[in-house]
């Protein structure tokens, strides 16, 4: 015999299912009155440092139909490539940004808006930078566990063609799933969650 | 808070994600999932910065009835319809380390199954005082409680006749992106939560287990609530001692 590791097993996922809203924006679905305003509509203020964008796009199935019923996340560095988190070790975000925002994407549309600032770069392990990105996360009916993706600027070519993390995608063509479409200020980030278009989902 | 503030910060990356413990992403039995699901494979990746890094969010948003449902939707006065009971557990991660400070968000339908929610449609009738959402951070040691009523099973259009067995949802925010976890907790002694497509896209029975709360009878509180105890398991993250450590870091 040896020494049991004693690790527990992670709590298993389960889907947000369609009233996700009730729980996470509940101002957006009607429910007014219990929290004064929904959790991370608002990432920047007037004093929030680095250049002001817009983020949108929508979230489609594998038949090309948009996701009215789902919900995004976006977690993102500072403009000096800063989290504004306690395990960032190198130094201080910007106190005036969080660096989180949490979207539901239409009940019409299924447009998801992020009005929030670019991120600088961050350094992989290793050291070498990577190319500024925002990392996504969506839930939604019929999705069972969380799916991780990261979102590039197509006005990064340079820095996106040396990432750690695009360069490890095998298949080329995929690379350009993960970069967003439009120009500063406005970027168009289109999730596909199934079939050709498939955007490419992170274990990470 | 003062211990809170003497934690070391921790900076490793997260144990990956078992994902066979986990549901997959195609479950045919859960409809929806079938056009929803990625069909390629995931890219995986040992975290970096972006992901083990993550959020926190501080007591003081919270308001004074964030976390007793029964109230927090309800005319001064009055209270919401049906079973009173307290959920309560601890967050902790796989090490079996408590996680302080992590933000719970909770919803669930009323006591005869309906959702305050339109999109939903189901003939059972609103609370008036009972809105159906919650939230709470977890103290210095990971521990968290609310107060609810007890939600009802509910029909809902996949099989003919499929029903979800009584539950409430649950948003978790560890330390890191990459623990973020959305889950669904069960009532102990359910007939329902083994019929239930959703309960069943996890095909491993201890991972279900894991999601069912049992009645706590030492914690409940006579004359007023009953008690469920559910805790929540997040990543557990490495050590940094051999990790690369970035140049002036």
């Amino acid at each position: 015999m040896v020494q049991a590791l004693g690790t527990l097993k992670e709590t298993a996922s389960q889907t947000a299912g369609p009233y996700v809203h009730i729980g996470l924006t509940p101002n957006f679905c009607g429910i007014d009155g219990v929290y004064d305003a929904d959790l991370g509509t608002k990432m920047v203020s007037e004093r929030t440092l680095g250049e002001r964008i817009t983020v949108s796009g929508r979230v489609l199935d594998g038949t090309g139909t948009p996701l009215r019923d789902a919900l995004v996340e976006i977690w993102q560095a500072d403009a000096a490539g800063l989290y504004n988190s306690p395990s960032e070790m190198r130094g201080a975000a910007d106190p005036t940004f969080s660096g989180w925002g949490r979207c539901a994407t239409g009940a019409e549309d299924g447009l998801f808006r992020f009005e929030t600032i670019k991120p600088g770069h961050v350094p992989f392990k290793d050291g070498r930078p990577m190319a500024p990105h925002i990392t996504f996360w969506i839930v939604a009916r019929g999705i069972n566990i969380g799916l991780h993706t990261r979102m590039y600027f197509p006005d990064e070519a340079e820095a996106n063609a040396a990432d750690p993390l695009l360069l490890r995608v095998e298949h080329r063509h995929r690379v350009a799933t993960l970069v967003a479409a439009g120009s500063a200020p406005n970027y168009i980030f289109d999730i596909h969650l199934q079939g050709e278009k498939e955007t490419v989902f992170l274990d990470i | 808070m003062s211990d809170r503030a003497n934690r070391k910060s921790e900076t490793g990356a997260f144990f990956p994600r078992d994902r066979n413990w986990h549901a997959p992403a195609l479950t045919p039995g859960y409809k929806t999932s079938v056009l929803r699901s990625p069909q390629k494979a995931l890219l995986s990746l040992d975290g970096t910065i972006s992901e083990i890094t993550g959020p926190v969010f501080g007591h003081s948003m919270l308001g004074e009835l964030d976390n007793d449902l029964i109230h927090n939707f309800a005319k001064p006065g009055e209270s919401a319809i049906g079973e009173r009971i307290i959920v309560h557990g601890r967050v902790l991660d796989e090490r079996g380390r408590a996680v302080p400070g992590a933000l719970l968000e909770f919803w669930q339908a009323n006591a005869g199954g309906r959702y305050r929610h339109k999109k939903e449609s189901y003939l059972a009738a609103l609370d008036p005082n009972f809105g159906g959402c919650g939230r709470t951070i977890t103290d210095d040691d990971g521990f968290y409680s609310f107060r609810t009523i007890k939600p009802g099973p509910y029909p809902w259009p996949n099989g003919v006749n499929d029903w979800r067995p009584a539950h409430i949802h649950f948003s978790v925010f560890g330390h890191g992106f990459a623990q973020r976890l959305i889950t669904q907790m069960y009532f102990e002694g359910d007939p329902m939560i083994w019929k239930c497509p959703i309960v069943n896209t996890i095909a491993d029975r201890r991972a279900i287990e894991q999601l069912i709360a049992p009645l706590d009878w030492a914690n409940t509180i006579p004359m007023d609530a009953r008690a469920y105890k559910f805790d929540i398991v997040l990543r557990g993250r490495r050590s940094t001692m051999f990790e690369n450590r970035m140049e002036g870091n």
